[in-house]
Parts: structure tokens; sequence; C-alpha cells
């Protein structure tokens, strides 16, 4: 537009005010530039905390609604025998989905690491383990298991996983509480940069705030031109930022497979809306800084 | 009631339009740069600042315009007292004074012609009912092809007409003008002149801040000659008040 105003003859009638701040300023690039890496890095924050978050319900969900039974053989039973016995018994329990005796092959594989590849398992009483998956509804307790074990004389133990649980929670808890700060301190940077800048961007625009005031314009008048100015800009930076984050989210999403990354980072594409409110507030911080700076410049001047 | 523009008599001062009563003005903690000021403008005069660079000319100008307050003394604009306005007012009273800036102050991302037309658009004029005396103003002043230049582009006296013509479009009542003719040739300083001449014909009272002795001597109109700070002379031109 300003191309065309600068060539050819001055055409009156159509002429139409332009606006009092330049459209596009050079020296706002670094601002834009900025704004938008920080709002694209608290966007990811904020998508990681997000998934983090899942990841850790996730596992818990898992563990929660599973059972393990450790099933000793006593002298007068084969373990076999012993862990199909646990298991019925096991199925009959209200609250109980599903009870299943896990094979020999499977047991010793899993006690197998901690005997080393030399050990023959042939010749040692393998504990056997019976899986237990409990009705989501109204899960039995690990006592009902026990009870119902000992009333028909089989020697268990029954693990409800509350060891791992507790540390999956906790190790879950630290990792948001991690998260919203690291997303916090990202925020808030990314509010004083913008805040910041504004005031640069402002104060290098000083003669069109000197001016208009010393012509009568109002100070409501000239805060509201570099309120508008400034959030839109910060509006525009935290769109590219956001857009960018989102982006990878989905890149995350899409390369984990149908799960996302799970269980590890899962990401839903919902948590993709977790990046909207940034253009926003990236304009309210831009307006609020613009509107008490140019208040502040208007102030000095008179 | 008869009125004598140019008077300064008490009975005319009390509906001046600037009225200065014994004001002095500081930069900050310095020295006073305007001491014991008292005169009066009344509607429709026509006078000139002079006096040697560093008098205080420019910053009784800016007294005028509202960017700088007495340090003491009363200084009446449209016969309110300025220290008493309220801040929400004073934009309104600066909607009444045209100011040409000795450093112009034009905004260097506008066109020519967008410059010119700021003071009707702050006071929230429709571009239709404007534009054409726009155009008209800056013909005149010797702008006519230079309405969509840049003022980075301009030339030091397109700069100087610009700014007048930015300074009269709005028809101020009073026109406040700090060293307007210094970048223009002598030619163009007559045309600047003439125009002052007839915008004080219409009503506007004019204050020209100026070093230009053949300006003041051509135009038969007195002035208030500063010294130090101090108002040494006011009146017609003489002998003892040339600087
Ligand atoms: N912004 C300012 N801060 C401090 N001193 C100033 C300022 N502007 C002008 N002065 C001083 O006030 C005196 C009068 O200046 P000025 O009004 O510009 O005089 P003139 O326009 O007659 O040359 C000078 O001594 C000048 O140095
Ligand atoms: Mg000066």
């Amino acid at each position: 537009m300003s191309r065309r105003r600068r060539s050819g003859p001055f055409e009156l009638e159509r002429w139409r005010p332009a606006p009092f701040l330049p459209e596009r300023d050079t020296r706002d690039s670094a601002l834009v530039f900025v704004v938008a890496v920080l709002c694209f890095l608290a966007c990811l924050t904020a998508l990681g905390v997000i998934a983090s978050d899942r990841a850790a319900r996730g596992w818990s969900h898992q563990l929660s609604g599973e059972m393990t039974v450790i099933v000793r053989p006593k002298a007068n039973e084969t373990p076999d025998s012993a862990a199909a016995r646990a298991a019925e018994t096991l199925a009959g329990v209200p609250g109980v989905a599903e009870a299943r005796a896990l094979e020999r092959e499977k047991a010793e594989a899993l006690i197998a690491p901690w005997l080393g590849e030399a050990a023959d398992l042939a010749d040692l009483p393998v504990p056997r383990l019976v899986a237990v998956v409990l009705d989501r509804e109204s899960p039995a307790s690990a006592r009902s298991l026990e009870q119902a074990l000992l009333a028909r004389g089989l020697d268990a133990v029954v693990d409800d996983h509350t060891t791992w649980l507790a540390d999956i929670q906790r190790g879950a808890a630290i990792a948001r509480w991690v998260g919203l700060g690291v997303f916090l301190l990202i925020s808030a940077a990314a509010a004083a940069v913008v805040a910041f800048a504004t005031r640069a961007g402002l104060a290098a625009r000083r003669e069109v705030v000197e001016l208009l005031h010393l012509t009568g314009a109002e100070d409501a008048f000239i805060a509201r031109l570099f309120q508008v100015r400034f959030a839109q800009m910060a509006a525009g930076a935290g769109l590219v930022g956001a857009v960018f984050a989102a982006a990878l989210g989905a890149a995350l999403r899409l390369g984990g497979g149908g799960d996302g990354l799970t269980p590890v980072l899962p990401v839903a594409w919902s948590d993709l809306l977790a990046v909207l409110p940034c253009p926003l507030a990236a304009a309210l911080v831009a307006a609020v800084a613009a509107r008490m700076t140019a208040v502040n410049l208007i102030r000095e001047l008179s | 009631m008869s009125r004598n523009p140019n008077a300064t008599e008490p009975a005319d001062a009390w509906d001046a339009v600037v009225r200065f009563d014994d004001v002095s003005m500081r930069y900050g903690r310095e020295p006073e740069t305007l001491r014991d000021l008292s005169f009066s403008l009344p509607q429709g005069s026509f006078h000139f600042v002079t006096g040697p660079s560093g008098a205080g000319k420019t910053s009784l100008l800016k007294l005028i315009y509202l960017a700088a307050q007495p340090s003491k003394g009363l200084l009446h604009l449209f016969g309110q007292d300025v220290a008493q306005t309220p801040a929400e007012v004073r934009p309104f009273l600066r909607r009444r004074i045209g100011v040409v800036f000795q450093e112009f102050r034009l905004l260097d991302h506008l066109s020519a012609f967008d410059n010119a037309a700021v003071p009707l658009r702050i006071a929230g004029r429709k571009p239709d009912s404007y534009r054409q005396d726009v155009a008209e103003l800056l013909t005149w002043v010797g702008l006519k092809d230079r309405m969509h230049a840049l003022p980075p582009t301009l030339a030091g006296g397109e700069k100087q007409r610009l700014a007048i013509a930015r300074a009269v479009v709005g028809r101020p009542d009073i026109l406040l003008a700090d060293e307007p003719t210094g970048n223009v040739d002598h030619e163009m300083g007559l045309r600047i002149l003439r125009l002052f001449l007839e915008l004080n014909r219409l009503g506007t009272t004019v204050l020209i801040a100026t070093h230009d002795q053949d300006l003041v001597a051509r135009s038969g109109m007195p002035v208030l000659h500063l010294e130090d700070g101090r108002l040494a002379h006011m009146g017609p031109l003489s002998a003892g008040a040339r600087p």
C-alpha cells in the first residue's frame, strides 16, 4: 500500500488516512521472533505436562486394576494344581473380573533375571503366579482375596502393587509439579519479554506519542493506539509459536502410532487445543504493558 | 466593545486569549529560564517574539502550547487558568492551538498529505470533509507535487512548509510558530508571512518566535523582546528592541 502511495500521481479521491502507527515496522521483527519462540516453548511445556500427566494416570490405572497372587505349593500338591485352584478360587471372589494362572514358563521368565542364566529352574520350587484383573466398578480388596485363598487352604501372597503404585504416583506428582513450574517460568519469561519489548517499541515511537499529545489527542486515544498495535503483534507472534508447538505435538502423535508415544508421552489430539489460549495471553500481556507504558510516557510529557 | 487587537492595556487583558501574570518557568532544578513575565495577547493580535538565542523564545511558546508549566505566576489561555484546568480538558485547549515546531516533528512514516491531516483526524473530522482543504493548503505552500512524499525525502524548506501547513490546517484560534522561516528562501519567507497575516485577518491570534529581522520589519507587527528570560520590550519594533 505504501509503495503505491509513493508512485504515480497523488489521487486525492482515493486517499484514506494511514494508521498513526506504521503497520509493519522492521524494528519489531526481533520482538516478534522472541515472543514467537517463547510462546512456542510455553505451549510445548504445556503439551508435555498434559501428556506426562496422562501417562502417569494410565500407568496407575493399569496397575490399580490388577493384582498378582504368588502361590506357594504345599508338599501334597503340584504347583500347577495349586495355581489352578487359586485361579479358580479367585475368579469366584466378588469384584474380580478375571483370574488366570500363569504358566510355569512365564513365572520362570519373571524370576530368571534374579537367578541368572546358569540356574536350573527345574530343580527349584518356583512359586506360581496368578494374574488377577479386578472389576473396574467395584474392585475386590487384597484382603478379600487373601481370605478367600486362606479358606481354601492355599498358601499365597497377594501383591496389590501398592508399592509400585505409590512410586509411580510419587514420580508422576513430581513430574507434574516440575512441568507446571517450568511452564509457569516460561510463561512468566514470555510475559516479561512481551512487556519489555512493548515498552522498547513504544519508546522508539516516542515522537508519535509526543506529536499526537501536543496536537490535542486524548491520553486514552494514544494509549489505545499502542495497545491495539502491540496486542496484534503479540497475538500474531503467539499464534506462530502456538502453531509450531501444535505441529510438533501432532508429529509426536503421528510418529508414535495410533496411541501416540504411549506410555511415555501419550499425546491426544485434543491436547493440541491447549495451545489456543497462547495468542490471547500474549496479546493481553502486550496490551497491558503497552497501555501502562504509553500512559507513563504521556504523563512525563504534561 | 471596541477592540484594538494589538493593544496590551489591562482593559483588553481580561478577555485576552493568552495572559501571563508574573510567570516564571524553569527546567527541573535549573535556574529560571523565564522570569516574571507579564503580558497579554488579545484575540486577533499578531506578535513576534524576538531575542538572542537562548533568551527563552521557545520556552515561552512551550508554556502556551502546554508542553511546560509555569513554576510561578498565573497563565491564562482562553480565559482559563491552565494550572486549574482539568487534565481531561487540556487536549481540547491544545486543539485550539496550532504549532510550527522549530524541529518540525513530522511523522516520518506518514505521507506529507497524512502529516498535514493529523490535527483534523485528532479533532475527529471525517476525511471527506477535509481532503479538499488539505490538498489546497499543500498546493498553496508549494507541496502540490509532494503530497505522497515521506518527510525524510523532503528538503529542509519543504519540511518547514509542511509543518506550517499542519499547524494552520485546523484553523486554530492561536498560531504559534518557532523560527518558521529558518529554512526557506526570502521569497518563500514572504509567502509564509502572508499566510500568517491572512490567518490573522480571519481572527487567529498569531505569535511567531524569530531571528528574522527583515520579516519583523516587513510585517510592521509588534514584538515581545526577550533578554535572558525577561521581557525587555513589548510593542512596535524599535531600535532599542533589535536583537
Ligand atoms: N529541555 C530543556 N532542559 C533544560 N534547559 C533547557 C531546555 N530547553 C531549553 N533550555 C534552556 O533554556 C534557555 C532558553 O532556551 P530556549 O527557550 O530554547 O531559547 P531560545 O528559543 O530563545 O533560543 C537556554 O539556556 C536553554 O539552554
Ligand atoms: Mg528556540
